[in-house]
């Protein structure tokens, strides 16, 4: 499950010491935008040092590399590997073929490292036009391709329209991903909402995401985690429904009724499975019955 | 028109008779812009008077100079509630020959009135007074608000001694202390720098941490059964602690909670509260920031205290004795609960209990906020290095590793769990402390007494000594 995913700079130890107890489902030690040039290298280590010494039980691990088109990139992902984090994200996921390049390289460094093939998945930025144009593509490039992230301000800078808090522009955007993701069997998370200050413009925001069908949403501040984990987790409403939904397809099974109505409505097939989807998140997050 | 003014402050150590060995006292609400304990200590210095006892509420950085004073021996003894670290370093190198005592709020009245720790002349800096001596902290340039700390010094000292930069016409109205008490009154240019009497708004924190625990601290209070009408409640001025009375506020106005007074050294985000029905009363001991004096000057809901009322163990009652909740810090908790807010992981002086132990005592909940580890050293550890307040009144610490309730306080517990806050073991938040910083070495201490921790009921509650 993961509901929020913050992105932490590679570079700032107090963060990284303390990044399980900030409320995020995963974090996203960044090794690309939030470092510079000269400070490649110690962020490397240091998020080498994160995976390898700190306690993250019960908190996902994420690592932003440098993109591909970099003379970074390969020395991040021979730094991180070993340590074992959950996903490594690729900036920049333009096409399948960026997919396959990535691809070679995990499978490489695992083959020298000595340890599981195909044991890292990766998450795919989306963060071009061509990004967005090919998403279903970078979605089903490979097995390891576990999900897809929308970065919207690289992107509308690419689109060459004004990132607004409204997020008109990046309508279009966020609809293909959540299709493309669908499609090829995978998640998808929301981009940031960069306003620090905004919490209330930050709760519309992600309460756009969850009704598009996005699994979770990334943040830059910890102080949005919280609204986020609220908005991407089962309402009380919505799980008092998923129990009505499978307590009526249950005693339906009993009666050996074959329709199934609740409310007035018909229970079809995605109902039930969309209410099994509710309570075993609930029951993920403590809340179920 | 009768008046006490004296052409000088010289003119008043002379008619107060101050003579080598005698104590002088004075208040510390200028805080770090005070000028008035070096003017007076140099003037004293300059007429030759020698082995004083300063008996000094708190000490800032500003004081420095009166570690000159130490050296040639026109100080002989301090006794004072808080030291910074500019002045405790060399306190800790053992430049006295006599232990600093270190009392709390509460017991330095407590000891001043009972004649324990009696006040030969006292010096209390007032931003306005008349020429009789009713004088006050809310009016004047150099306005601090509250006077708390100076009245025992008024009631109790054989001499006293009103230091203004701003002279009213008789009768100053609305004083805090007034002329029975005083016997001369001195007129100066400044009494303070206000950029350091008051700071501005004191802002929340928006270190990640520090939210993590003051949003935990929060919770903790609204689960402990006393939250609830009629609640009362102190923080300090720390970023976390705000923090937490900011999500505090959130909870009491969502549930329509409407406490009864908040306490103590008083910050515009307690006066906020009192604005926004949270609490009926502020009882203000002493003014952090200028929505604070502001707020006391204009606002009869808002009430001056003396620091015998505020915290006083020997007085009939004492406010923190109805406290129900106060949030309070630690430079170091031990596993057995214990608090060192006077010395550093090095073992030099750079604190005091101020309040601390007072309101410890006196809460029904006293509450430690503090990180796990700061700057590379463990907060969470077997033995803290000075017992400033004891276990035994610390029911609870908040880190952001998880919340440990001390043991003694089964009932906190069950209701926390209840509540599904992350209860884990104080063993556990040191295990992980050390985790992450090693475990460190012990300071090696000298053999030289250079402080003593005197408890609320008048014991030694510890030693501190010189750092080799």
């Amino acid at each position: 499950m993961r509901r929020s995913l913050l992105f932490i700079p590679g570079n700032a130890p107090a963060l990284l010491i303390n990044g399980n107890y900030l409320g995020a489902d995963s974090i996203i030690f960044d090794l690309e935008d939030a470092v510079s040039p000269d400070e490649k290298d110690a962020a490397r280590i240091l998020v080498r040092n994160t995976l390898r010494h700190m306690d993250y039980r019960g908190t996902g691990t994420i690592v932003r590399i440098n993109s591909i088109d970099t003379g970074y990139w390969k020395a991040d992902v021979d730094e991180v590997l070993k340590h074992a984090p959950d996903l490594i994200m690729l900036p920049k996921a333009g096409c399948k073929e960026d997919i396959d390049v990535a691809e070679a390289y995990l499978s490489e460094a695992e083959e020298r490292l000595g340890i599981e093939q195909g044991g890292v998945g990766i998450i795919a930025l989306i963060e071009t036009a061509q990004g967005i144009e090919r998403a279903y593509d970078i979605a089903g490039a490979s097995a390891r391709v576990k999900a897809l992230l929308l970065g919207a301000e690289d992107l509308t800078a690419d689109l060459k329209c004004a990132r607004t808090k409204e997020g008109r522009e990046i309508e279009y955007a966020r609809a293909r991903l959540v299709t493309a993701a669908r499609a090829a069997g995978i998640d998808v998370y929301d981009t940031p909402f960069t306003d620090v200050e905004d919490d209330e413009g930050m709760r519309l925001d992600a309460m756009v995401a969850k009704a598009l069908g996005f699994d979770g949403k990334s943040a830059i501040s910890p102080r949005h985690l919280a609204a986020i984990n609220e908005v991407f987790s089962p309402s009380l409403t919505e799980l008092d429904y998923a129990y009505e939904v499978m307590d009526a397809i249950r005693k339906a099974a009993e009666q050996g009724t074959g329709v199934v109505a609740l409310r007035g409505k018909m229970i079809d097939a995605p109902i039930v499975s969309r209410a099994k989807q509710t309570i075993a998140m609930a029951e993920e997050l403590g809340i179920g019955r | 028109m009768r008046s006490k003014v004296v052409s000088s402050i010289r003119e008043a150590v002379e008619l107060a008779g101050l003579k080598d060995g005698m104590t002088v006292s004075f208040h510390h609400h200028l805080r770090n812009g005070d000028y008035v304990l070096n003017t007076v200590m140099d003037q004293i210095a300059d007429m030759g008077i020698k082995e004083l006892t300063v008996n000094a509420s708190s000490l800032f950085a500003c004081h420095k100079p009166l570690l000159g004073h130490i050296k040639n021996r026109v100080v002989a003894k301090i006794l004072t509630n808080y030291m910074a670290e500019e002045v405790g370093r060399e306190i800790s190198c053992g430049i006295m020959d006599r232990a600093v005592e270190f009392r709390t709020h509460g017991g330095r009245p407590s000891d001043i009135a009972s004649g324990r720790t009696p006040i030969d002349v006292a010096f209390i800096a007032a931003p306005i007074s008349d020429p009789l001596g009713n004088c006050s902290g809310k009016y004047g340039k150099s306005a601090c608000g509250s006077l708390g700390y100076a009245f025992a010094d008024a009631m109790y000292a054989d001499k006293v001694v009103i230091i203004t930069d701003e002279l009213a016409s008789y009768p100053l109205m609305d004083w805090s202390i007034e002329e029975t008490c005083v016997d001369y009154v001195v007129k100066v240019d400044a009494i303070g720098d206000p950029a350091g009497i008051v700071s501005g708004t004191t802002r929340i924190t928006r270190d990640p941490v520090g939210l993590v625990m003051a949003e935990q601290a929060a919770l903790v209070i609204r689960h402990s059964g006393l939250l609830k009408e009629g609640f009362s409640f102190q923080t300090g001025a720390g970023g976390a602690s705000l923090a937490a009375s900011k999500f505090l506020k959130e909870i009491m106005l969502k549930e329509n909670i409407r406490g009864s007074f908040g306490l103590g050294g008083i910050t515009g985000y307690l006066v906020d509260m009192l604005h926004a029905g949270c609490f009926e009363k502020l009882l203000d001991v002493q003014c952090f920031d200028l929505d604070a004096v502001e707020s006391i000057r204009k606002d009869p809901r808002h009430q001056e205290i003396s620091a015998e009322h505020y915290a006083s163990p020997g007085a009939k009652s004492a406010v923190v004795d109805s406290l129900d909740v106060v949030i309070l810090g630690a430079a170091e908790i031990d596993t057995d609960f214990n608090v060192n807010v006077h010395t550093d992981s090095n073992g030099y002086i750079m604190g005091g209990s101020g309040g601390h132990s007072d309101t410890a005592a006196g809460a029904k909940l006293a509450m430690i906020i503090a990180p796990i580890q700061r700057a590379r050293m463990p907060i969470v550890t077997d033995r803290v290095t000075c017992i400033s307040t004891p276990g035994r009144d610390v029911d609870v610490l908040v880190t952001q590793a998880g919340i440990a309730v001390n043991p003694e306080n089964a009932e906190l517990k069950d209701r926390l769990v209840d509540a599904g806050l992350n209860i884990v073991n104080i063993h556990d938040l040191k295990r992980k402390a050390e985790h992450l910083t090693g475990t460190p070495k012990k300071p090696m201490m000298g053999s030289r007494e250079v402080g003593k921790v005197i408890c609320r009921d008048g014991s030694l509650l510890d030693t501190i000594y010189s750092v080799r």
